[in-house]
């Protein structure tokens, strides 16, 4: 009894001698702490082991054996992982820039439109609601060839040749990245809209007055004041095809990652090593890889935001 | 108090004691896992109940987990002394388990292997290393051609005579093929489908019948980089190339083509038989695969066994023993076949009267007496492997040879690493 009773009488003592000020910041600790503690607990420790896991030949079944860089050598070595990689790139070159410039000039054009204007904004957000995988084998049946597929019935209609798309190893990739593309469009537009309606009119009255011409206003004003939504945009959809996963997973099922490994980027790589091959220790290699990309395209990119 | 408690605990040991006498030992429990498929489950369950009721004693838990989870769940529990004392693993697991010592041999008094070799079909010897089986299967699976009789009779064709060889399978498929005036592809006179079993057909079967073989005796190296595998790739690739009976990719998937009635003839496995049961648009055949130009026929079979882990010692041990032996009985393979509709792992539980001449089952189970099981080290890369072959032949249009010299070195790889870790 006595000794609960004097913990308790000194812990109230500690408390109360602390000022208000103290109090306020050991309370902001107290509840910070618990985002801190599970952001360490399911983040953090994953990570570090994700970087152990990378230096063992752990294949799930047996104990995991230190194997050095082993596994970074063989990743330099695998043309797999070369291919997979300019996949992954070309996702990010293509992808991003495409999917911001439809995005901005169908939210330029669509704010100037009075006419159902909550209407049409909501029929290009619709796709960004639908679920990656049922969208993703609705496209796969488009290109299918023709008894089934929309583009190649459209096109033999015209009397143009059929065309592979998906049983392609080069127009496979454009192909699963049209619909990605698609998919976050109404995303990006309303972003754009929200963006485009926060810049103040008193900028384009006094531009207008000056009878400066609409391409002029375009690059002086519009494009300069939009340039934190565009940067958000950037990095958001940088990241986003970085990772892309779902629609190439589902598009290519039965032959994962198209003809020749000609759609497969690294993350779908990565869940085939571990999760078909049971090759952990080499897929912690690649998530290693994959995690420093990320963090150097992050990098740039919040240089980029800095120097406002 | 204590004392009148003492005394009946005193008392219910006694009783304990004497009907445990009588039911000779007390109940023991041991586990059994699989993975989720509705009708396997089922299956399972009725064997169990049978089983339980011939050994009062014995109480069978039946735990699944669904076929994504599956390996990693056993990967997790046998290290930590949980999970399964009798374990159903696909055959192609089977090195990986016994060098992560999850299984251990299956004891030769219960089963010898004399016994085995006499009694199963001998593609179960893919279980056999270093003189001792690992596992048995209750059921195995095979491939057939499935062919559309409708298709059949609109070309001319005899529906009650499918093709015997590969070269009146070509014919076959030249007279079903249909196009229309611009070249497109209507229907297709066979499917080519390599990501389904196209794969198996060209190395266990197509390879085979041009004299080659896919692996060495050891299966440490690859060994279709030779004159069989181009001939066979070639005759595979000219079905598109140059016959144009059929198209990699048609409707998505072969047997999406087969069962639209847009397909004269597919191969697929045992297994696809259930879904095939739904056509109602037309009425198909079975029949056993093609022999080729010698006369010579081939099949590819696989399966999954059950298998006794090291978890199990002493009486779990002699539990596990019993359980599996009364799974591997020719009563529980005909109750398999039954509700699963997969093909009895002993012969003589297969080649009865009734099944042999069973117009779907008797291609499928007279294929199991020249079937080979791939033995795969990493089942889901050397599939990928391939995949890229049938892709860069009809694709890229690149020489059999110099596609398969391609697809050798890299499978060859996954070999050798697999062998290099034991």
């Amino acid at each position: 009894m006595t000794d609960q009773a004097l913990d308790h009488v000194a812990r109230g003592g500690f408390w109360r001698g602390l000022s208000l000020r103290r109090k306020q910041v050991v309370w902001a600790w107290g509840f910070l702490a618990v985002p801190i503690l599970f952001y360490a607990l399911i983040r953090f420790y994953p990570t570090g082991e994700a970087f152990y896991i990378s230096t063992t030949n752990w294949n799930l079944l047996t104990k995991p054996g230190f194997v050095g860089l082993a596994n970074f050598k063989r990743l330099l070595g695998d043309p797999v992982f070369w291919q997979v990689f300019r996949n992954t790139v070309l996702y990010l070159v293509i992808g991003t820039p495409v999917s911001l410039l439809l995005a901005f000039t169908i939210a330029y054009h669509l704010d100037r439109v009075r006419f159902m204007h909550g209407f049409i904004r909501a029929l290009y957000f619709l796709p960004f609601l639908t679920t990656a995988a049922a969208m993703a084998w609705v496209w796969r049946w488009f290109y299918q060839p023709v008894p089934i597929g929309l583009f190649n019935q459209v096109l033999s209609t015209f009397g143009f040749p059929q065309q592979p798309f998906l049983r392609s190893t080069t127009q496979s990739l454009p192909s699963v990245l049209a619909p990605a593309i698609w998919a976050g469009l109404g995303f990006q537009v309303v972003i754009f809209l929200a963006g485009l309606r926060a810049i103040p009119t008193t900028y384009y009255e006094a531009a207008r007055i000056d009878g400066v011409s609409d391409g002029t206003i375009l690059r002086r004003i519009t494009i300069p004041l939009l340039r934190p939504t565009i940067i958000f945009l950037v990095v958001f959809s940088s990241i986003g095809f970085l990772r892309i996963f779902d629609q190439v997973y589902n598009m290519t099922s039965g032959d994962p990652g198209g003809p020749l490994n000609a759609t497969k980027p690294l993350v779908l790589m990565i869940y085939q090593t571990a999760f078909s091959s049971f090759d952990m220790g080499y897929a912690a290699a690649q998530t290693v890889v994959l995690f420093l990309a990320l963090l150097a395209v992050s990098l740039v990119q919040l240089r980029l935001l800095r120097d406002r | 108090m204590r004392g009148f408690r003492g005394m009946l605990v005193g008392l219910a040991a006694a009783v304990g004691v004497i009907s445990g006498a009588q039911a000779q030992t007390q109940t023991v429990e041991i586990e059994y896992w699989q993975y989720v498929f509705d009708a396997r489950i089922k299956a399972m369950d009725e064997l169990i109940k049978r089983f339980q009721a011939a050994n009062p004693n014995i109480k069978v838990k039946h735990t699944t987990f669904p076929y994504a989870d599956y390996q990693t769940k056993i990967a997790a529990a046998l290290p930590a002394g949980q999970g399964p004392d009798v374990v159903q693993l696909f055959y192609g697991w089977l090195d990986n388990f016994v060098a992560a010592k999850f299984i251990q041999p299956l004891p030769k008094d219960a089963f010898p292997p004399a016994m085995i070799e006499k009694d199963f079909y001998p593609i179960v010897s893919a279980m056999k290393r270093d003189g001792e089986y690992y596992g048995l299967p209750t059921a195995v699976r095979s491939l057939a051609l499935f062919y559309n009789k409708k298709l059949f009779q609109e070309a001319g064709l005899d529906p009650a005579k499918p093709p015997q060889t590969t070269d009146e399978l070509l014919e076959a498929a030249k007279k079903t093929v249909k196009r229309d005036g611009a070249g497109n592809l209507l229907s297709e006179g066979i499917t080519l489908d390599f990501p389904g079993q196209d794969y198996h057909w060209w190395r266990e079967v197509l390879l085979r019948q041009n004299g080659g073989a896919p692996y060495s005796d050891d299966n440490k190296k690859v060994t279709y980089d030779s004159e069989a595998g181009a001939k066979s790739l070639t005759w595979y690739a000219d079905l598109q190339k140059v016959h144009k009976v059929g198209q990699a990719g048609f409707m998505d998937e072969g047997q999406a083509a087969f069962r639209a009635g847009r397909a004269a003839m597919t191969i697929d496995g045992s297994f696809r038989l259930g879904a095939f049961g739904n056509i109602k648009g037309f009425e198909w055949g079975v029949a056993e695969l093609p022999a080729g130009p010698d006369g010579k026929r081939f099949n590819f079979a696989s399966y999954w066994v059950n298998a006794i882990t090291t978890k199990a010692t002493g009486e779990k041990l002699e539990a596990s023993k019993k359980f599996l032996a009364f799974v591997t009985t020719p009563e529980a393979m005909q109750v398999w076949l039954d509700a699963v509709g997969e093909l009895p792992a002993r012969k003589a539980a297969a080649e009865t009267d009734k099944n042999l001449s069973h117009p779907i089952y008797g291609p499928f189970l007279k294929a199991l007496n020249y079937s080979n099981a791939t033995v795969f080290v990493d089942e889901a890369g050397q599939r990928q492997v391939a995949l890229d072959l049938a892709n860069r032949v009809l694709i890229q249009n690149q020489d059999a040879k110099a596609a398969l010299a391609e697809a050798a070195k890299a499978e060859q790889a996954i070999l050798d690493r697999f062998y290099a870790k034991k």
